[in-house]
């Protein structure tokens, strides 16, 4: 009757599967199609179906079908959801609660007040007063435009996710350039990070936690971005001239002083490149991460792309890549400073 | 030299490189060789029953080439490598026994270490970095600011303490790496081919640094170095090493005159024996000679400030003076036998060698 028969006849599991291939139950597209034309159609070889889950429910009935498969993911994570939320919940509130604030902040923050502060930090961070006029001109732009409150709440929690990145990503990058066997681990775990597609971040999240809370898109954007610099830590340290090491072991250095005197300070080139690769990442993600609410430059992105006004898309598209060049201009000239100082 | 007090004294050390290094320590210590062993084995012999006493107050020369074991020997002198095998006695204390924590205070107050690639902090001011064992011991940069400007003004780098490495040239780097040093006070210092990576003029200054800042603070210096040159120029004690064993050691000159192997002697066949030989080698002994002689001559001259006063005339002979008083009689005949490098009596054996 079906063409995987054969196998379960021959491994005498016909009683297991049941005596006929329609016993009602889930039916699948191919069944019904066959029902319609008609009874048993023989299939040529050169038409043979793969051996997929549904070929064999075909020849068996007991044989789980693919869509029971999924169904079986998904209840089996709805089943354990509870559970994991019981530890999850609390250790990631306050990351809901530092983007309140800082959505709060910056939006309670008069422009004339906030853009001088943006200005003193350009200028902190990069001596440049290059980049601070730069600055001025991005963010006096896109508040002559009325964007400059979406901007703001991009602004926020760009700074809350790369500031989080940065705390839990150089420690973790630390540890594993102190042992190959965590460095093992880690890897391939940072590479499925990396390669998977940003939307799928979304879907379990979305079941673990309300769309209503900041900490959903929060979390989104921070296992995004938090690779590069994890890795680049991982990789600035593990590059440190293995001669200065021994120099900083000669004089009796411990484990500690060596770290934040020598380790930490060499590797900084390379951290800081990381950082700035996760800021730019942050703004990437923040983008995707406006389908579940997170406000700021991309909900007008969104709205472009769902009521099809392209002034709006844009525009705010405009604005996101002026943030971008701020952050990553800004971001890659304190590199450069840090780079002048200790190069050899 | 048997009457000098001992600094570092290390015992029958073996250092065996590998996944299993015991095992193979078993037939090294059989006698299989290092190349069998690589071989046979795939362990690598770095040091083979190494036996040296380091005198205090005087510079300790190991040289050999490149692969002989040698920086792996100093590196075991503050425990940077972990011996397979044996004893190292610091001040009559076996290092190896000593806890983490013994171990960075020797580190830190008894022993110093000057690098062939200079490995200063680059982040660091010139300054700084002088001051790194003070500061590793928790001292602020006030704290030892006057001491580490001290030593640098005395290896030649007055004002230069805000400076960073990277605007430094090469032979000023390792000025630092000197006075990194120095600034620790430690007794021990350990140079591992500290003027290899300069250039010949700044290399011969810095030989002479050192030998300067020797005669006025007696450090115990243990130095490295593949050049004969600089190893007979700053040795008063001089160890060679091949192939991870020493071959012979002793007084430079002695080793000079009297090499153990053909190995060595091929090694000092090609120095200037005129420049580095002195008169106390190859003088003959006699406090109490008369006689007619052309002049005096200091025991520690070379031969050819001799040969250049006698203007080469092989038959004179000179008093040889030591501190004023009368030593021994050289005979110019006797010194010009010397500049050859070996006896009339092996004469056939050193034309095989060196042909
Ligand atoms: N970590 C290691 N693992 C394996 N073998 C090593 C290791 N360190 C050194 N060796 C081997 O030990 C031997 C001595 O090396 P060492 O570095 O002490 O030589 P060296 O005399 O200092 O040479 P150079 O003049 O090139 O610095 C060499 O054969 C080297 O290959
Ligand atoms: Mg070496």
């Amino acid at each position: 009757m079906a063409t995987y028969d054969f196998i379960f006849d021959g491994l005498g599991l016909r009683n297991w599967c049941g005596s006929s291939a329609d016993d009602g139950g889930m039916t699948s597209m191919a069944q019904l199609l066959a029902q319609t034309s008609g009874g048993d159609v023989e299939v040529s070889p050169w038409e043979t179906p793969f051996p997929s889950m549904d070929a064999l429910h075909d020849a068996c009935p007991s044989f789980p079908q693919s869509r029971e498969l999924t169904s079986g993911l998904e209840q089996g994570f709805l089943a354990i959801k509870d559970s994991l939320k019981v530890v999850v919940d609390p250790l990631t509130q306050p990351l809901s609660w530092a983007l309140n604030e800082a959505l709060w902040v910056m939006q309670a923050v008069p422009w004339f007040v906030m853009i001088p502060l943006l200005m003193l930090v350009a200028w902190a961070v990069s001596r440049q007063m290059k980049l601070v006029g730069l600055v001025v001109i991005c963010f006096g732009f896109l508040g002559f435009v009325d964007y400059y409150t979406y901007t703001m709440q991009t602004l926020a929690i760009i700074f809350v996710c790369a500031v989080t990145c940065v705390l839990l990503g150089v420690p973790i990058g630390i540890a594993m350039s102190r042992s190959d066997r965590v460095q093992r681990i880690m890897i391939p775990i940072l590479d499925m990070l990396q390669t998977l597609p940003p939307f799928v971040y979304l879907i379990p999240l979305i079941f673990l936690f309300s769309v209503t809370e900041p900490k959903l898109y929060g979390i989104a954007i921070i296992l995004y971005a938090i690779v590069p610099v994890v890795r680049l830590t991982d990789l600035g340290i593990r590059l440190v001239d293995p001669d200065v090491i021994e120099a900083a072991d000669a004089f009796g250095m411990t484990k500690r002083q060596k770290l934040f005197n020598v380790q930490i300070p060499l590797a900084l080139p390379n951290i800081m490149a990381g950082v700035n690769q996760t800021i730019m990442m942050s703004l990437a993600m923040v983008v995707i991460a406006s389908l579940v609410s997170a406000p700021g430059l991309g909900v007008l992105v969104l709205r472009g792309i769902r009521s099809l006004e392209l002034g709006v898309g844009l525009l705010s598209g405009l604005g996101i890549v002026l943030l971008a060049i701020i952050l990553d201009r800004v971001t890659k000239a304190a590199l450069a400073r840090i780079n002048v100082s200790q190069s050899r | 030299m048997t009457d000098t007090e001992i600094k570092i004294s290390i015992r029958s050390l073996y250092k065996v490189f590998g996944d299993d290094p015991l095992p193979a320590l078993q037939y090294v210590k059989g006698g299989l060789s290092k190349a069998d062993l690589l071989e046979t084995h795939n362990h690598v012999l770095g040091l083979n029953d190494i036996n040296v006493d380091v005198p205090a107050g005087k510079t300790t020369v190991i040289m050999g080439l490149s692969g002989s074991g040698k920086s792996t020997l100093i590196r075991h002198l503050n425990r940077l490598i972990e011996p397979t095998a044996g004893e190292v006695l610091v001040n009559g204390d076996n290092i190896l026994d000593y806890s983490e924590a013994q171990l960075r205070e020797l580190r830190k107050h008894t022993m110093s270490m000057v690098f062939q690639k200079f490995a200063l902090l680059p982040h660091r001011t010139v300054l700084q970095n002088a001051g790194l064992a003070p500061s590793v011991g928790g001292q602020k940069e006030r704290q030892y600011a006057d001491e580490a400007r001290k030593w640098l003004d005395r290896v030649g780098l007055q004002g230069q303490g805000e400076q960073y490495p990277h605007q430094m040239s090469g032979g000023m780097q390792q000025r630092v790496g000197i006075a990194r040093a120095l600034t620790s006070n430690s007794d021990i210092m350990l140079m591992d081919e500290a003027f290899s990576a300069l250039d010949p003029l700044i290399r011969t200054d810095m030989q002479g640094l050192l030998i300067e800042l020797q005669a006025e603070l007696q450090k115990t210096v243990v130095f490295i170095t593949h050049d004969l040159d600089e190893a007979l120029k700053l040795a008063d004690h001089l160890v060679i090493l091949k192939d991870g064993s020493v071959v012979q050691q002793g007084e430079p000159q002695y080793i000079l005159l009297n090499p153990a192997t053909p190995y060595i002697k091929d090694f000092v066949s090609d120095i200037n024996r005129a420049r580095v030989l002195r008169v106390r080698s190859v003088m003959t002994k006699a406090p109490d000679a008369t006689g007619e002689r052309a002049g005096e001559i200091d025991h520690d001259d070379t031969l050819e400030s001799v040969i250049a006063l006698s203007e080469g005339d092989t038959s004179l002979s000179y008093r040889v003076m030591k501190d004023g008083k009368l030593v021994g009689v050289l005979d110019m005949r006797k010194l010009v036998r010397a500049l050859v490098p070996v006896e009339q009596s092996d004469d056939p054996e050193n034309a095989r060698l060196s042909g």
